[in-house]
């Protein structure tokens, strides 16, 4: 059976090209940057190799490239770094968004335990927070905007250069959580005022465990991992160079075939979506146009979505969704919560995210299977028994 | 997959008993849509032997599997023996479910014991009320903040 992998936005495969890049510092270059010998100056030289073509991509100094093990830890040491560097100023306000990533959202609960306040945005229906929204929520005592450049679960672009223009007026500290981003759509931290900026390497066929912060000069950036002077002081460990040098590779990749890639799948998500829309009682979550190339959401009235999954997998179909099973807790996604969807639509929405990797067969598969399931365990489900019989009102 | 057991996909992927039973003696449904679970089960019987059981499910894989289980469990069976049948067994008999899915195996427990209480009830059976306590409010359960 084929695997037909959708469920990119959770992670990649790599890239050969990648991989190929990574090799030499495995085996060959196995240096440490900070040794002062031949050998440990060789890798140095790669380390710096790779951070001016990352620098490079998303237009900003070498010197503004910080490397961590991905981004959850690059939201982390952002994030705090500006609350704490606010609250030295005594500003302990902050704002974000309702649907970020719990990379950021558990960040922010925990400094609202220390006394911090932060604004959650609303972001409507069509998972889209406005520049104005973000201007009217600024206080003197704002002390940083997180607002995610495009959403993991529902792909919806934010307006992050209009937001971006916001804080610069207003002199506060914007950050964004751009793993889903980079590498799929232009970001340009110059053009889009960001002057902080999280990413990770596998969303885009890099490997697992190595990220970027991006921290423009002028802008405190705190330590949050202590021991030792790597990353000019700012992130202690040595550094994880295969990892990096395979990143670089991967967003050099990435970003020289953006175009040809969104096009190729942004042909196939129309047609996911379109085709999927057809199933009736079906509801298409986020944005239609300021959406992901990639990334198709769909929620499916009367089913439960790990009960489609495990359909879909038996079928070589991996994909995900935002039912509370899937999430480990009981409680649907807070993303699909989040644009006002009732917990029952929520629970049976299905995410595909695509890659470059996937073809038109991939989306026939799908468009054969996800009716099928989705008819076979309406069929065995009591909800949709109630919603055809008039016992219960259709919600979508 | 890792996720469940052998057993749990076996009756998840070929749940037994799927469907209904238009003239059951007793039905009974439990579980909250919000929640992500309800389990509705359809009883025929006869001489207080469950000669035939049904069952539609909402929920998730073990959801199904402890469906498809706790019917085979109880089919053929006295009433009697209906009504001792937990929570535990069902999930043993499924060779185990995941910690945070053991709430499927109750709803399954609560489903047969709210069909029989329904069957006491249209037949006027007289039962005792302390053995068919109301199935907890899932709401209050599940609705907890995340820390």
């Amino acid at each position: 059976m084929k695997t037909i992998y959708v469920d990119n936005a959770a992670t990649t495969a790599m890239s050969d090209s990648a991989v190929k890049a990574m090799l030499p510092y495995l085996k060959e270059v196995y240096g440490n940057p900070s040794s002062l010998h031949t050998v440990g100056q060789v890798a140095k030289e790669a380390l710096e190799n790779a951070r001016a073509q990352i620098a490079k991509r998303l237009n900003c100094e070498p010197r503004e490239i910080y490397f961590t093990s991905g981004g959850s830890e690059a939201d982390n040491q952002a994030i705090r770094s500006a609350a704490v560097n606010g609250a030295r100023k005594g500003k302990q306000h902050i704002i974000s968004t309702a649907f970020e990533h719990h990379a950021v959202l558990h960040a922010l609960k925990k400094l609202e335990k220390e006394g911090f306040e932060v604004t959650y945005l609303d972001v409507h229906s069509n998972g889209i927070v406005t520049a104005e929204q973000v201007e009217e929520a600024i206080r003197p005592d704002t002390a940083l905007v997180t607002v995610m450049y495009a959403n993991n679960e529902v792909g919806t672009i934010q307006p992050i250069r209009e937001i971006g223009e916001v804080c610069k007026k207003h002199g506060v500290v914007f950050h964004t959580d751009a793993v889903q981003a980079v590498g799929h759509i232009p970001v340009d931290v110059k053009a889009d005022n960001i002057d902080m900026l999280a990413l990770s390497a596998h969303k885009f066929h890099g490997p697992k465990g190595v990220g970027v912060l991006y921290c423009k000069r002028g802008i405190p950036l705190n330590t949050f991992i202590e021991g030792g002077a790597q990353e000019r002081g700012r992130r202690a460990g040595t550094e994880n160079l295969g990892g990096i040098a395979a990143m670089a590779q991967a967003l050099n990749d990435a970003c020289e075939n953006m175009s040809a890639n969104a096009e190729k799948q942004i042909k196939l998500r129309d047609a996911l979506i379109d085709g999927l829309l057809k199933v009736p009682h079906s509801k298409l979550n986020g944005d239609r146009k300021n959406r992901l190339p990639n990334n198709v959401n769909i929620s499916f009235e009367g089913i439960e979505g790990e009960g489609l999954l495990l359909h879909l997998d038996a079928r070589g179909i991996c994909a995900s969704s935002g039912s509370a099973c899937t999430s480990g807790s009981l409680d649907p996604s807070h993303v699909l919560l989040s644009l006002g969807l009732p917990h029952e639509v929520a629970h049976g929405s299905l995410r595909l995210s695509l890659s470059e990797y996937n073809t038109e067969d991939d989306v026939k598969a799908i468009l054969k299977a996800v009716p099928e399931v989705v008819a076979y365990l309406r069929n065995m489900s009591p909800v949709w028994e109630d919603l055809e019989t008039g016992k219960k009102q259709h919600l979508i | 997959m890792a996720l469940y057991s052998e057993k749990v996909m076996d009756h998840f992927t070929n749940p037994r008993n799927v469907g209904k039973i238009e003239d059951a003696d007793g039905v009974g449904e439990v579980g909250n849509a919000k929640c992500g679970d309800i389990m509705k089960i359809y009883l025929k019987i006869e001489n207080d032997i469950i000669v035939d059981v049904k069952f539609n499910t909402f929920g998730c894989g073990s959801a199904i599997a402890s469906s498809s289980m706790a019917t085979e469990l109880i089919k053929g069976k006295p009433i009697s023996e209906a009504l001792e049948l937990t929570n535990k067994a069902v999930a043993e008999a499924l060779d185990g479910l995941p910690a945070h899915k053991m709430h499927c195996s109750v709803l399954a427990e609560e489903a047969i014991r709210a069909a029989i209480k329904d069957y006491y009830d249209k037949n006027g059976i007289a039962y005792d009320k302390a053995d068919f306590p109301d199935p907890h409010d899932e709401e209050d359960e599940h609705f907890t903040e995340e820390d």
